[in-house]
């Protein structure tokens, strides 16, 4: 007999996936503006969220995207919207106003090299103006770091779960490679989570007292209310934290990258092991709130770590944070859309590995 | 007979204008239309940034704060998630015509079905008087202190004209506050343009020619009459777009 077809495994883009992702989530808004590597995202939804009941809306500008995200999440509905770099920077504003007036919503940045126009090819560059807030004032929003096709999928649901669970945006920070390969993905239908219900949603205000959606706090004592309100907030989303690791049990060298990156990482370190070289791999899946307790706990036992982006060096920051001075903390970056060899990491590892044991004569 | 209440939708806070600013008639004209047509309890409004942000306070209705020239933007994405509601938004010159240009123009070209109060006083009220993209040729503002200069500071744009070129602008007015008379006209245009949105046929706005004595350094009298004297012969009265059938009652 035919099994019923429940999971659905098919061959996708990595853009797509993250829109099927939205899809399941039950996003039915999405407000964009092209920009490269980000374009087969909004192309695919503009597609298929009319088919869904959702409406696609092209903005004037990123600005014009992220203040309709605004509207729209703030009547209660899952919204979304996507960019890379430059884009992202223009929507900084409103996610500003979106996580002051504590608005959930999704934002995608689908990473090219910068600053400035910089170029159009994958990049870890965007770290800091991820994790750090980005915007101007004192928030924070969630980062979950994809490194597959699948995790595409899989993290943009829980972007919208974690983003409902603390009325916070949430961005998936995603690289040109991630968008643009195709891998298998299992199309699974998104875990039923318990979530507050949205009674801060303005949709009207019916018979009930009228609700008032702001980021302005002008009495200096309410202003610093709401922001150790947040700030508790943000405390809280510590238990998000989410990593995977990877031959760490007896590692003496600790590799640390996320996303594309931490493929091309897993690679060396299979490669360092058949050298008889005892490393492994931690790979933050969240980058805020950062993995900071397997790094920690690491941090006995390793003798040194490398720290590995496709930037200039901005992770590295969190690593040493969580490594709090117990081992050396070395990095090694590429910029431009260019990645290390196998070859050349693994000669990175060794290098790592010669210094740290230099520094402890 | 009764011919004057205050409008049911009110609250009951004090109004925080300044003497004589004639946001308080702006105020109160849009919630004298919301009671008429019924609808405040399915209305929401988006705040744009400086004077016209204190809004909230006074019209009890759902409100979202936006960033500074945002509003229509705000205001889009409200309406299509909520496309059986009203959605306003009340912006203030410098918001709509300086640093929301592009969310203002483009919100008309697509013909969202929202309207928006657009009040223009030639000056930054909030901020202490500075010059606006309204700003009148020779006004002293505290940017333009020997007078708006346009060979300096360019000249005074013309809001509604512009918008009502766009295919999607359904219904554009242009009103003034000062008078008796121009007041009735508003609060028919007023009324009108929440009209138009709710009959779905496209973006309406309403221009509210409008006083700040505080950083005109006029009197509350003298402020209405230099509406006539300094700003009418730049921004003329009338509905720059009409929705077909519909007759003019801007004079």
């Amino acid at each position: 007999m035919r099994e019923d077809k429940v999971v659905e495994k098919v061959l996708m883009k990595g853009n797509e996936a993250l829109a099927e992702g939205a899809l399941a989530a039950g996003c039915r808004y999405f407000f964009g503006y092209p920009i490269t590597p980000q374009n087969e995202l909004p192309a695919y939804l503009a597609k298929r969220l009319p088919e869904n009941g959702g409406v696609f809306l092209q903005a004037e500008s990123e600005i014009g995207a992220i203040n309709m995200v605004f509207g729209a999440a703030s009547t209660g509905e899952r919204v979304m919207t996507s960019s890379s770099g430059p884009g992202i920077s223009l929507k900084q504003e409103g996610i500003s106003y979106i996580a002051g007036s504590e608005v959930p919503c999704v934002i995608v940045n689908i990473m090219r090299g910068g600053p400035g126009l910089g170029g159009i090819q994958p990049s870890q560059a965007d770290y800091f103006q991820a994790t750090r807030g980005g915007g101007h004032g004192d928030y924070r929003t969630l980062v979950l770091a994809p490194a597959s096709v699948q995790e595409l999928y899989d993290l943009t649901i829980l972007a919208f779960d974690l983003a409902d669970k603390y009325q916070n945006p949430s961005m998936v920070l995603g690289d040109g490679v991630l968008g643009q390969m195709m891998e298998p993905v299992l199309l699974k239908p998104a875990p039923k989570t318990e979530l507050p219900e949205k009674t801060w949603a303005v949709r009207g205000k019916g018979s009930g007292e009228a609700k008032l959606i702001t980021s302005l706090y002008l009495e200096p004592e309410c202003l610093e209310v709401h922001n150790l309100k947040l700030s508790r907030k943000y405390e809280s989303m510590a238990g998000e934290a989410r990593w995977e690791e990877y031959l760490t049990e007896d590692a003496e060298l600790i590799l640390v990258a996320y996303g594309t990156m931490a493929r091309v990482v897993k690679g060396a370190v299979r490669r360092a092991r058949e050298l008889g070289l005892k490393v492994g791999l931690v790979r933050p899946i969240t980058l805020y709130p950062f993995p900071e307790e397997p790094l920690l706990k690491l941090g006995k036992q390793a003798t040194a770590f490398l720290c590995v982006e496709m930037s200039m060096g901005q992770m590295v920051d969190d690593v040493k944070i969580a490594v709090a001075g117990r081992a050396p903390v070395f990095f090694y970056g590429r910029a431009g859309g260019i990645f290390p060899t196998t070859a050349k990491l693994v000669e990175e590892i060794e290098k790592a590995m010669a210094e740290a044991q230099e520094a402890r004569k | 007979m009764k011919v004057a209440a205050r409008p049911k939708c009110l609250t009951q806070q004090q109004f925080s204008y300044c003497p004589g600013c004639t946001h308080g008639i702006g105020t109160r004209l849009v919630a004298e239309a919301l009671d008429e047509l019924g609808v405040i309890e399915n209305t929401v409004g988006v705040l744009a940034v400086g004077c016209s942000v204190m809004l909230y306070k006074f019209i009890d209705c759902d409100f979202i704060q936006a960033p500074h020239g945002r509003a229509p933007a705000v205001a889009t994405g409200v309406k299509r998630a909520l496309p059986q509601q009203t959605v306003f938004a009340y912006q203030g010159d410098g918001d709509l015509a300086a640093i929301g240009t592009a969310e203002i123009v483009h919100a008309a070209a697509r013909g969202e079905k929202i309207t928006i109060f657009f009040v223009n006083n030639a000056i930054y009220g909030m901020t202490g008087g500075q010059m606006a993209p309204t700003t009148v040729e020779g006004q002293v503002t505290t940017t333009t202190p020997t007078g708006r200069d346009p060979a300096l500071a360019g000249y005074p744009i013309q809001m509604a004209e512009m918008l009502a070129t766009l295919e999607g602008s359904a219904y554009i007015a242009r009103v003034a506050l000062n008078n008796p008379k121009n007041v009735r006209q508003a609060k028919r245009a007023v009324q009108r343009a929440f009209e138009v949105q709710q009959a779905g046929l496209g973006f309406s706005l309403v221009e509210l020619i409008s006083t700040c004595p505080t950083n005109w350094g006029a009197k509350p009298v003298e402020a209405l009459s230099l509406i006539e004297e300094q700003m009418l012969p730049t921004y003329p009265l009338g509905e720059f777009k009409l929705p077909e059938g519909m007759k003019a009652v801007v004079r």
